[in-house]
């Protein structure tokens, strides 16, 4: 007797996937758009089903619900890619903070941050990144064309400024790019924890140096204030150190190479854009929705939720598709389309919720300075290379180009 | 008769977005330690539109805005 046994092959479509365009959801999520629900199952490298939440309403819904969770320590949270189980070993459950931690923890961590992230001290340093984005406009222009733009201007912009605000000297950059890239690239899981371990040594170092020397960054205070005060343990300063040097450079660098490319792409926007500075915000806004570059947050729920006509079991996981939730048709007109006049508002591209993104305000202040100021000093600015030969990031990272070739 | 807004800001909850000041800028600002505060009452829009625009914008849920 035979048993034809069929292999199993998930009806789902995985999650993630690459783009096809670079400013676009990937093509392969076209079914999930067409459907009409607002959740989805999909299905992770492992072949692990998880819900998959594609519309507007629902996703600000649940990332404001506290059962749905972000304790990256729950052996029931998805893992995305492999590169992500070698993060999440027991002996880190007390070097975890912030995003990957619930509250009550996460409010008493990120209480600590707040200020220093707050709209005045933000105004406060608008004039210092004009500084530093003419600068390397400066070179940019000594160097004469064509240039690449990520290594000359996206990058450096924001890791100068997170180096500044939190005290971590910039002549170090090309570990720490290099290790951030690792952490959140890999490709195996051994180099991402191998980055990982890297930085936290790197940390650990700067912070005794920082104890006898201290400087007047924001890790500085949190040394006086938190560390001393044994408000805050080492490992989670580290953590927290760590995660503020990565996300404050890798996200807004890949906003500034990818919003170049799509104004680039779209020549009539960036004409209205150039005839009105004062769109800027409204244009940076836009930029934030339509390119959604962290694509794909994950939770766990804690507990069952009733939600968009489904219920979420305890113990499923769940990824919010930043970039379907930020075109859903329902909150968003030609969601497709890129609109200065649209109020972007309410976009979920920081996230939403008790995470929402604690640098959101210098994201902002740092893409409105280093784009506007980027097109007046090229007039000319343009690819230097056909778009589509441009490489961009795959699926499973920050969403972004990893080259730009321009002249101008 | 004209409506009053009651305005309530729940700061332990509050985690410094700086959405409210953002969206209605008449109404909300932040503190010196970047936590969202009314304006004082003589700088403020007594009917503020926005000011429901901003509870909604509020990531965690922290503004009611009231009428009466």
């Amino acid at each position: 007797m035979s048993e034809v046994i069929s292999e199993a092959v998930p009806e789902t479509v995985a999650f993630p996937q690459d783009r096809t365009c670079p400013y676009h959801p990937p093509t392969a999520y076209a079914p999930l758009r067409d459907q009409g629900q607002p959740l989805s199952r999909v299905h992770l490298y492992d072949g692990r089903e998880v819900w998959m939440v594609t519309g507007h309403a629902e996703a600000r819904a649940l990332l404001t619900d506290q059962r749905l969770s972000s304790d990256r320590m729950n052996p029931d949270f998805p893992a995305p890619s492999p590169r992500f189980e070698g993060l999440r070993t027991e002996d880190r459950k007390s070097r975890t903070t912030l995003l990957g931690v619930d509250d009550p923890e996460h409010n008493v961590q990120r209480r600590m941050l707040i200020p220093s992230f707050g709209l005045k001290r933000i105004a406060a340093m608008r004039p210092r990144i004009q500084q530093i984005v003419d600068r390397l406009l400066d070179d940019m222009e000594a160097g004469g064309h064509p240039a690449e733009l990520v290594s000359a201007f996206a990058l450096p912009v924001p890791s100068m400024v997170i180096c500044e605000l939190l005290g971590v000297p910039y002549t170090d950059h090309e570990f720490f790019e290099d290790a951030s890239r690792r952490l959140l690239r890999g490709p195996t899981a051994a180099d991402s924890r191998k980055a990982l371990d890297d930085l936290e040594e790197y940390f650990g170092e700067l912070i005794t140096r920082k104890e006898a020397e201290p400087g007047d960054g924001l890790l500085d205070e949190l040394i006086a204030d938190r560390l001393r005060t044994g408000d805050l343990s080492r490992e989670m300063l580290v953590s927290m150190a760590m995660i503020l040097l990565v996300a404050g450079h890798e996200t807004t660098a890949n906003m500034i190479s990818l919003g170049t490319f799509t104004l680039l792409q779209h020549p009539e926007k960036l004409a209205a854009l150039r005839a009105d500075a004062a769109l800027m915000p409204a244009a940076v806004e836009e930029l934030l929705r339509y390119l959604s570059i962290a694509d794909g947050m994950l939770r766990v729920a804690a507990e069952d939720i009733e939600v968009g006509g489904v219920t979420i079991r305890k113990g499923e996981g769940v990824v919010l598709s930043t970039s379907l939730v930020n075109r859903d048709a329902t909150a968003y007109a030609a969601p497709d389309e890129l609109d200065w006049d649209r109020s972007a508002r309410h976009h979920i591209a920081f996230g939403f919720g008790i995470h929402q993104c604690l640098g959101q305000n210098l994201a902002r202040a740092e893409l409105e300075i280093a784009l506007h100021s980027l097109f007046v000093r090229f007039p000319g600015l343009r690819l230097a290379a056909p778009a589509e030969e441009i490489p961009f990031k795959p699926g499973d990272t920050i969403q972004g180009m990893v080259e730009l070739p321009v002249a101008w | 008769m004209p409506t009053t807004q009651h305005i309530s800001i729940d700061t332990d909850r509050c985690i410094g977005s700086g959405q409210c000041a953002l969206t209605a800028p008449k109404t909300f600002t932040q503190d010196d330690d970047g936590f969202s505060a009314l304006l004082p009452p003589d700088e403020r829009a007594s009917e503020d539109p926005l000011a429901r625009e901003a509870a909604r914008a509020c990531p965690v849920q922290a503004i009611t805005v009231a009428e009466d």
